[in-house]
């Protein structure tokens, strides 16, 4: 191996790895908010990036019914709850969250010639039909259960996993797509050369991270989220609502869910059902952090995305398995310095 | 006789099934059956411990591949290679359950969900597999001169097995074992504490399960004569699971209406939804994800609990268990009135800057009742928690009859002879109160799994069912012995926790909050019960805020404020205490 592939290997696995590391950040997100092991992760990033390459083909992207049929759902019941509590005044409010989201955006859709659109501006309507979908989601299956043990949020989380790669097979047909660069060409620097679409991903991975943190550290909803995640009772007891600390959450991981697919598109062809590896090595990488710690977990990650392109250079049939594989020694070191039983709660 | 009729009419329509089911029913029954002994391994691991896996399909899979590959390639005898196949999956399951089981509950999940993964890219990848297109050419079994050739005659084979399992895994899960699996949902602390190494019995029941579904792999590389990946992957993994869930993923039977509903429903809408959505796919994840869900959120016990019901409870409801008589067990010998059972001296436990426990000391004789009171928040149950190997005290030392316990396992503890109850409840809300008593005599019997899986463990199991209802007898419970301890009253259960801690044949008991939640005659006769226990040598320690019934009880009393003892002497001594009264009343200020 010379400088060269070193090289090119390493900006390979640090782009998938700043993926990664986004996907492994919303996962501890969701987890400690919620504790749902947010398994539907890789179908926001598929949805993400079919749905920009369906706006950029000229097609209405079928996403965008999905989120006006799950608004519609759910504006329904929580209507009819609202009714039956004899609380009208929430009705506007809920009626322009469920119905009115989604049904603007989809008329912005039909409004827009969205093929001609800068992409910057594709970008943003395709994040608008995705991100909806998180909350919703969280609304319809994960709400109902709130105080369920985790095994059975995980259980509904891969359910929703199966319901959701299969929508995109219905919407999105069984072919993959590839949207163009954010900008093309490529940046010579000594040896080295790094295209510009890497330095985008890793740039914007960088400054999303940066913008959680501030978000976690500096606002009171991150706060309260935060504080939902330490102690749910707790954060209750605090005016803390924490079913809106559900839904925020899964807004937050749906939204960077998309953006991942939307910046992982130009580097590769993605299909309805690739986010579930992508979702699932981004896992890996949350699971080094011990589904804890964010910093871990996105170091971990970034090791993912090494560990993949070099694995895929040596030995590129057995590339899953090694990445998979990978989970095994971690699960050892976790397991050989936890002291003691842990207690379910 | 008639508790058994669904049962052998469910194995005559079966048995007769190849008569009059056409040739495709046949070949989905086959299915089914070999569907249902990995759901019914899920049952286990999922339904009765709490655990569950995704990785169920990639154990079909080593199953399948590894008489694939030894028939073919080495042309060794297929009944050699289902024992290869279950060292093999046994190997891999021990691996995978040594470094996620001391985890907490959402790894294993995780992890087999990696591996589910891993395994079957390493399946379409290794030449000598076939990759991808798998390998052919699989001889089929025979038995004799008898060559199982065709769907039918392998039908009663699979079905022979999947009635085995079931009969295998009820009888063990009505053992002193299968106690042990089914308390694993009680928490690991209470389990532990009866006994029970919880690690080791989630280990048995992975690899259990494991060695079901390599069972099912092994009949599924016969019975089509080829294998390839795909049926390994990791969504059959997951349809494993929706089977055992939909079926009813803590019954037996659960498994087997899942793994039918599933499959039949799997075949419907694979004919379907295509012509609906006009396009090929597997489209009816879609469905089986809804499904799933609305199960998950509205009927979470599955559709077996739902059929039981509509046929009126046929063996739901709670009915008088006939105990057979049998021998009393062996008891240990009685210690000497005064005799020094627990030591504890200077413990200290600190959380971080709080110090919960610092400098406690004491002691407690044979035949001794020694109180424990003090304030709320005054480290009462961090301290009982550091003398019964829940937790371990930062500095000081606990002998227990002469020997040092202090950061011991509990279950040494409990084998030692010290028996505890809990001030937050501790049962099994669904076994009955004879069964969760019993579980207290965990470490008096010594019946294996598969002792108890062949039934070979009888008149033991005979002896601790007595032994239990001799607990029950004496605290008063035996009327209940038959329903399920989550019916009884909060008072109620508390004392059904105190017969399970006499079950374990203790020398030191362990009482925390007993007298709470219970009617005057009933503390009064907990007090009498506790003064026999007394008389018969036993020491007991206790914590409790009763005064009366304290103070009319306690040889002796200890006080603790802040962590700390303030105050121990006879019951009329502390009751003029002023430091006592102070913590109690406040002082003047």
């Amino acid at each position: 191996m010379d400088l060269q592939i070193l090289l090119l290997l390493g900006q390979d696995g640090l782009t998938n790895g700043a993926i990664y590391a986004l996907l492994a950040l919303a996962l501890v997100l969701v987890f400690a908010v919620t504790r749902v092991i947010f398994i539907p992760q890789g179908e926001f990033v598929a949805y993400g990036a079919l749905t920009l390459a369906a706006l950029q083909a000229g097609k209405v992207p079928a996403t965008i019914w999905l989120a006006v049929a799950l608004g519609a759902v759910v504006f329904v019941i929580d209507a009819a709850i609202a009714l039956r509590a004899r609380a009208w005044r929430r009705l506007p409010g809920l009626a322009a969250l469920t119905l009115g989201v989604p049904l603007a955006v989809a008329a912005l859709i039909h409004g827009l010639d969205a093929a001609t659109l800068a992409l910057p501006l594709q970008i943003l309507l395709a994040l608008a039909v995705v991100a909806p979908l998180g909350p919703l989601i969280y609304r319809l299956a994960f709400q109902p259960l709130a105080s369920a043990p985790v095994l059975v949020l995980l259980i509904v989380s891969v359910a929703t996993h199966m319901t959701l790669m299969g929508l995109g097979l219905v919407f999105f047909g069984a072919e993959g797509f590839r949207t163009p660069a954010f900008s093309d060409g490529s940046l010579e620097l000594g040896p080295a050369t790094l295209q510009y679409q890497s330095l985008w991903i890793v740039g914007v991975s960088l400054v999303l991270i940066v913008a959680l943190y501030l978000f976690f550290g500096r606002t009171l909803t991150g706060k309260a989220l935060r504080a939902t995640a330490m102690n749910r009772t707790g954060a209750r007891l605090m005016g803390i609502s924490t079913t809106l600390a559900g839904k925020l959450s899964f807004f937050v991981a749906a939204l960077m869910g998309a953006f991942s697919g939307v910046l992982v598109s130009p580097v590769t062809t993605l299909y309805y059902d690739s986010g579930f590896l992508i979702g699932l090595k981004g896992f890996v990488g949350a699971i080094i952090g011990g589904l804890i710690s964010y910093p871990v977990a996105a170091l971990g990650a970034v090791l993912v995305g090494l560990l993949e392109s070099f694995s895929s250079f040596y030995a590129s049939s057995f590339k899953e398995v090694i990445v998979f594989t990978l989970i095994i020694p971690v699960l050892l070191w976790r397991s050989l310095t936890t002291r003691h039983v842990e207690e379910e709660e | 006789m008639r508790r058994h009729l669904p049962v052998a009419l469910f194995v005559a329509l079966l048995a007769s099934g190849p008569l009059w089911l056409p040739e495709f029913g046949v070949t989905l029954l086959n299915y089914i059956g070999l569907y249902a002994m990995v759901a019914l391994g899920l049952v286990l691991l999922t339904g009765v411990g709490g655990m569950t896996s995704f990785g169920q399909a990639a154990f079909v899979g080593l199953g399948a591949y590894t008489t694939a590959y030894l028939t073919t390639a080495h042309e060794l005898s297929p009944w050699l290679t289902l024992v290869i196949g279950w060292i093999i999956t046994g190997g891999f399951a021990l691996l995978l359950g040594a470094i996620t089981l001391r985890l907490s509950g959402h790894f294993l999940p995780l992890g087999t969900l990696a591996w589910g993964i891993s395994l079957y890219f390493l399946f379409g990848n290794l030449d000598d597999l076939g990759g991808h297109t798998g390998l052919t050419g699989i001889p089929p079994l025979s038995l004799g001169s008898l060559e199982l050739k065709s769907g039918e005659s392998l039908y009663f084979l699979i079905w022979l097995i999947v009635l085995a399992f079931v009969l295998v895994t009820r009888n063990l899960l009505d053992s002193r074992t299968g106690r042990a699996i089914r308390a694993l949902k009680g928490g690991v602390v209470m389990a532990e504490s009866m006994g029970v190494n919880t690690t080791r019995v989630k280990m048995v029941v992975f690899l259990i399960a494991a060695l079901m579904a390599a069972t099912s792999g092994w009949l599924y590389a016969h019975l089509q004569r080829f294998v390839n990946p795909t049926p390994f992957a990791l969504n059959m993994g997951i349809e494993y699971l929706f089977m055992a869930v939909v079926g009813g993923v803590a019954h037996v039977w659960g498994a087997i209406v899942g793994a039918g509903l599933i499959t039949v429903l799997k075949q419907w809408l694979q004919d379907l939804l295509p012509q609906l959505l006009g396009s090929d796919g597997n489209f009816e994840i879609i469905v089986f994800g809804l499904l799933m869900i609305f199960m998950l959120q509205r009927a979470r016990d599955g559709i077996w609990p739902l059929v039981l019901k509509l046929f009126h409870g046929l063996g739901a409801a709670p009915r008088a268990r006939v105990l057979p008589e049998a021998e009393p067990l062996e008891r240990r010998p009685a210690r000497k009135a005064g005799e020094v059972l627990l030591d504890a001296r200077q413990v200290t436990r600190r959380f971080g800057g709080l110090v919960a426990n610092k400098d406690m000391s004491l002691s407690v004789a044979a035949g001794e009742i020694l109180a424990l009171i003090g304030p709320n928040g005054a480290g009462k149950s961090t301290f009982f928690n550091q003398i019964s190997g829940v937790d371990t005290p930062t500095s000081g030392e606990i002998s227990f009859l002469g020997e040092r316990v202090d950061g011991a396992e509990s279950r040494r503890i409990a084998r030692a002879g010290m028996s505890r109850t809990f001030q937050h409840v501790r049962l099994l809300p669904t076994m009955t109160v004879r069964e969760n008593v019993a579980l207290g005599a965990h470490l008096r019997g010594h019946g294996g799994y598969l002792a108890a899986a062949l039934r070979l463990e009888r008149n033991e199991e005979a002896r601790l069912l007595r032994e239990a209802q001799r607990a029950l007898e004496r605290v008063g419970l035996a009327d209940y012995a038959d329903q399920p301890a989550g019916s009884l009253a909060l008072g109620q259960q508390r004392i059904l926790e105190i017969a399970r801690a006499l079950c374990a044949d203790p020398c030191l008991l362990l009482l925390d909050e007993p007298a709470a939640g219970l009617r005057y005659l009933e503390k009064q006769a907990l007090a009498e019960l506790l003064k026999s226990l007394k008389g018969e040598g036993l020491g007991i320690l206790l914590v409790e805020h009763d005064m009366d019934f304290v103070m009319g009880l306690a040889d002796r009393v200890v006080v603790m404020e802040f962590g700390e003892k303030i105050a121990e002497g006879l019951p009329a001594e502390i009751q003029t205490n002023p430091a006592v009264i102070e913590a109690y009343l406040g002082g003047v200020e």
